[in-house]
């Protein structure tokens, strides 16, 4: 049930890279005191992969999930997406750039709770211009595709926790954007509807070509994703390629999925 | 068209859709829409009161002491500066509640405008609603009170055009009010960082 990408998208060149941040480092002022969040963090990230951020509490990685997102601006070094570096765009491209190119993914879900779950994922298409008929159908497509198609008009108050992140992951398809960025999708989740999750998002990245970045504790996440990108005090500590995890993983949690 | 020429299309949020989540807002969230109501309830119940007072006294004959209007014009402003205050107040803490809601907005691609227009269009709403129960709220204990200590010779001192002319000048004033005190808190949610979706609360 694959559904078929818009032509709405304004950027598509065919480089390789679709993602690449340049030393940067991001400060965060506590009072007088200088937190270096991040520590000078260099990677490039390949169109159409499903990569893991990795690293223990504190190390980072949600800091990471901001700059790459457009969502807070690094102290120094740069972000860019297709080779468009972000500290380049004012505040309304930046605002197109999240309603186009990039879904987010949050721990808490944060669907507006005010709105049904179909309102939810239209709300992204309607900022983008689309009228309200088409962004229904899509809307509709979208929670089928998710799994969710008997659950249109149901508030985020009335689904399962599980529930509203498949919601969250539709609407973050909406505008069919190139990148998907969570931050611990599985953070909130019991085992189970956590590994339906990810399940979720590989089959959305092998299937749509979306490319995915996960911030997460996650181990399950190490079973889906092309490369492992392991940080540490706001920093690169290694980089792995699938198949060298691949094997430890199933030693350490003895469960081979 | 942006510097290096490069088209950047606007996003738009349409009235209807605003309208509609306001409304659901207002809906949903109704513990502190009465909150945020109340101060409008009562300073248009005060308003009201004095003007129905004064009606009835002007219609029984009584002669009115202007020093009396003063006074009473002065009270009726400061009450409405309080319910602003008020207003204001509630709204602010609306605000910082629904920080999460209003990041995930922007991520979502909303303009700061957006979230501008989305406060303007509850207050207002809030406003409407609480301006007419306020009137209502305002004539009703009125006339009871006078229906106590003058019986019923009372409702021949009632003009009900002049009762319904109050009731225009409460939605205009409450409406305008709940708006104007809405500004601040309005431009506190369009400040809030996109980054604000990613906070937990500790
Ligand atoms: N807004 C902020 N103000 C001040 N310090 C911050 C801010 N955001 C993050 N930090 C600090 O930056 C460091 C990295 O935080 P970050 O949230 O990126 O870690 P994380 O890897 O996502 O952790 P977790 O796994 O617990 O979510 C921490 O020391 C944190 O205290
Ligand atoms: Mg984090």
């Amino acid at each position: 049930m694959a559904v078929q990408p818009q032509t709405n998208q304004t950027v598509s060149t065919g480089t390789e890279y679709i993602v690449r941040c340049k030393d940067v480092v991001k400060e965060y002022m506590m009072g007088t005191q200088v937190v270096r969040a991040l520590n000078g963090v260099t990677l490039d990230i390949v169109r159409g992969e499903y990569l893991s951020i990795m690293g223990p509490s504190g190390s980072g990685k949600s800091t990471l999930f901001n700059m790459i997102g457009g969502l807070d601006k690094p102290t120094s070094g740069s972000v860019f997406i297709n080779d468009v570096d972000m500290a380049q765009l004012d505040a309304q491209e930046l605002a197109f750039l999240r309603c186009r190119t990039i879904g987010y993914i949050f721990q808490t879900f944060n669907l507006i709770p005010v709105m049904t779950a179909l309102e939810n994922v239209m709300l992204p298409m309607i900022f983008g211009g689309l009228s309200t008929d088409e962004a229904i159908d899509r809307g509709i497509e979208l929670l089928k595709l998710v799994g969710l198609g008997e659950r249109l008009h149901h508030k985020p108050s009335e689904l399962s926790g599980g529930q509203q992140q498949r919601v969250a992951i539709a609407r973050a398809l909406a505008n069919n954007p190139q990148i998907i960025l969570a931050d611990e999708p599985t953070g909130n989740l019991d085992l189970r509807t956590g590994k339906e999750i990810i399940e979720l998002l590989r089959q959305l990245n092998k299937e749509q070509g979306v490319t995915i970045i996960s911030a997460t504790h996650d181990l399950k996440m190490v079973d889906v994703s092309d490369r492992i990108v392991w940080i540490r005090d706001g920093r690169i500590d290694r980089v792995e390629e699938r198949a060298a995890v691949e094997v430890r993983v199933g030693d350490v949690e003895g469960t081979p999925g | 068209m942006n510097k290096e020429g490069r088209q950047v299309e606007r996003l738009q949020l349409p009235f209807r859709v605003a309208f509609h989540i306001s409304m659901q807002s207002v809906r949903i969230r109704f513990w502190r829409s009465v909150i945020t109501a109340a101060g409008t309830v009562l300073g248009i119940a005060f308003l009201v009161s004095v003007l129905t007072a004064m009606m009835i006294q002007r219609n029984s004959g009584a002669v009115t002491d202007p020093s009396e209007r003063y006074r009473m014009t002065w009270l009726v402003i400061m009450s409405l500066l309080v319910c602003l205050v008020g207003i204001t107040n509630a709204m602010l803490m609306s605000v910082t509640e629904r920080y999460k809601e209003i990041g995930t907005m922007k991520c979502l691609g909303a303009y700061d405008i957006f979230i501008v227009e989305l406060f303007f269009i509850e207050s207002a709403l809030v406003g409407f609603i609480a301006s007419v129960i306020g009137w209502f709220l305002g004539v009703f204990a009125v006339v009871l009170i006078k229906l106590f200590g003058e019986g019923f010779k009372v409702f021949g001192w009632i003009s009900p055009g002049e009762v319904l002319l109050y009731l225009i000048y409460s939605i205009v004033i409450g409406t305008l009010l709940s708006v104007i005190a809405t500004i601040i808190p309005a431009q506190v949610a369009a400040r809030m960082p996109a980054a604000a979706a990613l906070r937990v609360e500790v």
